[in-house]
């Protein structure tokens, strides 16, 4: 096929450039392009075998079911499907998003929630509503990558609290809170994705849930609770959301359609108290008006069909098969040295491998070898941190390209390990599996250490 | 007249590439050529021979596209290029024949050791490391010997940053040197058909060290140009950016970068493609020459014309 000319607007002198460069925001200044962005514009090759995805696999919903929705809107609300939609969406719509929240233990009140542009919306419309210049976020170590560039673009000062198996350390947070007080400073909010973390993998524990949210109402701070993830549950008991604990007083909480239907619909929502939702919505309104009624015409049809349970009940099978599949292919292919987590349920995988080792460095190489992963830095508003980690995504990508996706970077990691060990004299990597891990309390903040090595 | 944009590619740098061609497809319409577009990939024979276009303008940046490869495959199918021809194009991309071809011709360059991973391997080179103390000292820039844009450039103040500063350098290539650090003034020299451009100075920001995201995003280096330099250190750097053009043998157009110290210029590398995006040098110094991009871009393709064997 011939390529449609079209016209290409160019800069033609440094002088125009040095216009505009005059013209951006100051936010401009602290907006991060996306790390390693020309790396991974080579992911994007047919041939690359991508870990780097956040993706769910949509290729197993029922394509007549699709069909049969889309024309039924087209049958009888052509008029309404396409005309605009209040801004916090149609009532029936929130419907659908009760239905999803009391699955999880919620039950909020209808006029706490608004249906936003995905959760990504959410979340920019939180930091909007209550972040200045300068002001206070707290969110984990490491933390939702897409999140970091909305703290930045806000201008926040965000710190990280590292987290370990159990999710956020919430002791080191009340370390955190104690010396912001001395200089007179709070938090405008505490980000968290308790479940299923994206991108470490772990959950927060029952007891750490219950702190966090007395923490926020002793201290009458918000919480702004991310999960996408939480009925993607694979093993283990279903822990209560924070925002289920806290009641919805100091807990905002966003959801999405994104991972248990479909992210191409750009379907998410927030939940927040009266007086800080007025302002979300007029944040809203000022951003796209409404979200897109043709979506949310899809949702009401789909849910209107009760299928929706059975749906997450067949991606989990799927996603808890591919996890095994990149657990062991991770026992098999990476160095001894490496340890991962093991989440029993979300997306992702968080790999850390030795401290010499690079991870921007390695994307690198193992792009030579056709293989993609986020290197650990895309984590953390501090680019020098998470330097020798990587999110390795299992949803989106079959069990045999995971196979081969790990056994590649695994050889690129061995590669590596075994050059530093000629450089240092250091005993080389001998992949051996470890005995299980003795106590380790202190160690055990992340890097984690792998689990059930050994044992199983 | 027809001219073939070659862009894009398997390299590292496919991104810069990708704008770097872009804007000269924009150029080549405003001059009333005939565009062909072309994201180098398995079927570029073919749609070359198919096209056959009069010229390529070849907008790629790294491996493949810069280092010889591409322009062997254009002088088989007879297609006259811009740019470098195969053997300069190699010997700019391999950063340490490149400097051995400088240290030849006299043209100064820092000094340095390089080592591929067989080396460290097979021949124990870790042993020698110790000895470079002494001869090169520190702080170190140790880098990848095939590479641009800064990937894999790491800095290292003391011996217990070697080992790691090493693995990332060998991410990218089988050899990496080891160079001497040369405090001073970060310069490049746009060199068109083999008359110097006005020097460009990189600032870079905050005590940012000149990396790969500040090179290529629009506010985070300040570049002045020309440089504010003296007549005789101006004098200087135009000599020894047109002694290692000519030392590596290019023609058409390249860029020299080096570092004005406290001895004066010494040559880091030549690049054999610079790039051509919108916060490029080479585009900054033709226009403090008075030259618009189109201008730019038309000369670059009459020497493309004129170096074609007839």
């Amino acid at each position: 096929m011939e390529e449609t000319p079209h016209r290409r607007r160019a800069h033609t002198s440094t002088r125009d450039l040095e216009r505009y460069a005059g013209l951006f925001a100051a936010r401009t200044g602290v907006m991060r392009s996306s790390a390693m962005r020309d790396l991974m514009a080579v992911t994007a090759r047919p041939e690359v075998i991508s870990l780097a995805g956040g993706l769910p696999d949509t290729s197993t919903f029922p394509a007549g079911t699709f069909a049969a929705q889309m024309t039924r809107i087209a049958q009888e609300s052509t008029a309404e499907a396409l005309q605009y939609g209040p801004t916090e969406g149609f009532a029936e719509t929130v419907d659908c998003i009760l239905e999803v929240m009391g699955a999880e233990g919620m039950l909020p009140d209808p006029d706490d929630v608004i249906v936003t542009t995905g959760g990504q919306q959410a979340i920019d419309l939180v930091c909007k509503t209550v972040v200045d210049p300068g002001d206070v976020v707290i969110c984990e170590a490491p933390t939702y990558p897409g999140a970091v560039p909305v703290f930045c673009s806000y201008q926040a000062e965000t710190i990280q609290i590292d987290c370990d198996t159990e999710g956020m350390d919430v002791a080191e947070l009340e370390r955190v809170l104690g010396r912001l007080d001395e200089q007179g400073r709070r938090p405008k909010l505490i980000y968290s994705v308790p479940s299923f973390q994206n991108p470490a993998g772990v959950t927060m524990s029952l007891e750490r849930r219950r702190r966090l949210v007395e923490i926020a109402r002793q201290r009458e701070l918000l919480v702004v609770e991310d999960n996408p993830y939480g009925l993607l549950r694979f093993g283990g008991e279903p822990l209560p959301p924070l925002y289920q604990l806290d009641g919805g007083d100091f807990v905002i909480y966003i959801g999405t359609f994104s991972k248990i239907l479909s992210p191409g619909i750009r379907l998410g929502w927030a939940v927040a108290p009266p007086p800080v939702m007025e302002k979300i919505v007029l944040g809203k309104q000022a951003s796209d008006l409404c979200t897109s009624t043709l979506t949310q015409h899809f949702v009401r049809e789909y849910f209107g069909e009760g299928n929706w349970r059975a749906y997450i009940d067949s991606l989990v099978e799927i996603y808890r098969d591919r996890r095994d599949t990149m657990v062991e292919a991770l026992r098999e292919h990476f160095p001894a040295q490496a340890s991962w987590t093991e989440p029993e349920g979300g997306l992702f995988i968080w790999a850390t491998l030795p401290e010499y080792i690079d991870t921007g460095d390695l994307l690198a190489k193992a792009l030579r070898e056709d293989v993609a992963f986020v290197p650990g830095q895309a984590a953390f508003v501090d680019e020098s941190r998470g330097r020798s980690s990587m999110r390795l995504n299992f949803s989106g990508v079959s069990d045999d390209e995971i196979r081969e996706g790990v056994r590649r970077i695994g050889k690129a990691i061995a590669e590596q390990v075994e050059l530093y060990g000629a450089l240092t004299g250091e005993q080389e990597a001998v992949p051996e599996p470890e005995p299980a891990p003795a106590e380790e309390s202190a160690a055990d903040v992340l890097p984690f250490r792998k689990t059930g090595e050994g044992s199983a | 007249m027809k001219v073939a944009v070659l862009k894009g590619g398997r390299s590292l740098e496919r991104g810069v590439s990708l704008r770097s061609g872009a804007r000269v497809e924009d150029a080549l319409q405003r001059l009333g050529h005939e565009v062909q577009p072309i994201d180098a990939g398995g079927d570029l024979v073919k749609l070359l021979d198919g096209q056959r276009p009069d010229v390529a303008f070849v907008a790629m940046h790294g491996l493949g596209g810069e280092d010889g490869t591409v322009q062997e495959l254009l002088e088989i199918l007879g297609i006259p290029f811009t740019g470098p021809g195969v053997a300069a194009c190699g010997r700019c991309m391999d950063k340490v024949l490149a400097k051995h071809e400088l240290r030849d011709a006299d043209v100064p360059t820092p000094d340095w050791f390089a080592f591929n991973q067989t080396a460290f391997r097979e021949l124990g080179a870790a042993d020698a490391l110790g000895k470079l103390e002494e001869r090169l000292g520190f702080p170190l820039v140790i880098k990848p010997s095939r590479g641009g844009s800064a990937l894999g450039v790491k800095f290292a103040a003391s011996w217990y940053e070697v080992p790691e500063a090493l693995i990332s350098a060998f991410s990218y290539d089988e050899r990496v040197l080891l160079e001497r650090f040369v405090e001073g003034r970060e310069l490049a020299v746009g060199v068109l058909g083999g008359e110097p451009l006005p020097v460009v100075e990189a600032i870079p920001g905050d005590g940012d060290r000149y990396d790969f995201e500040a090179r290529y995003e629009i506010g985070r280096t300040e570049f002045v140009c020309p440089a504010a330099l003296g007549e005789d250190e101006a004098e200087a750097v135009r000599s020894a950016a047109l002694g290692a053009w000519e030392a590596l043998g290019c023609s058409g157009f390249s860029r020299v970068d080096l570092i004005l110290g406290d001895d004066g210029p010494q040559v880091l590398e030549v690049n054999a493609i610079p790039g051509l995006t919108d916060t490029s040098l080479l585009p900054q110094a033709a226009e403090a020459a008075g030259m618009s991009f189109e201008q730019l871009v038309g000369k670059i393709l009459e020497l493309a014309l004129e170096q074609a064997p007839v």
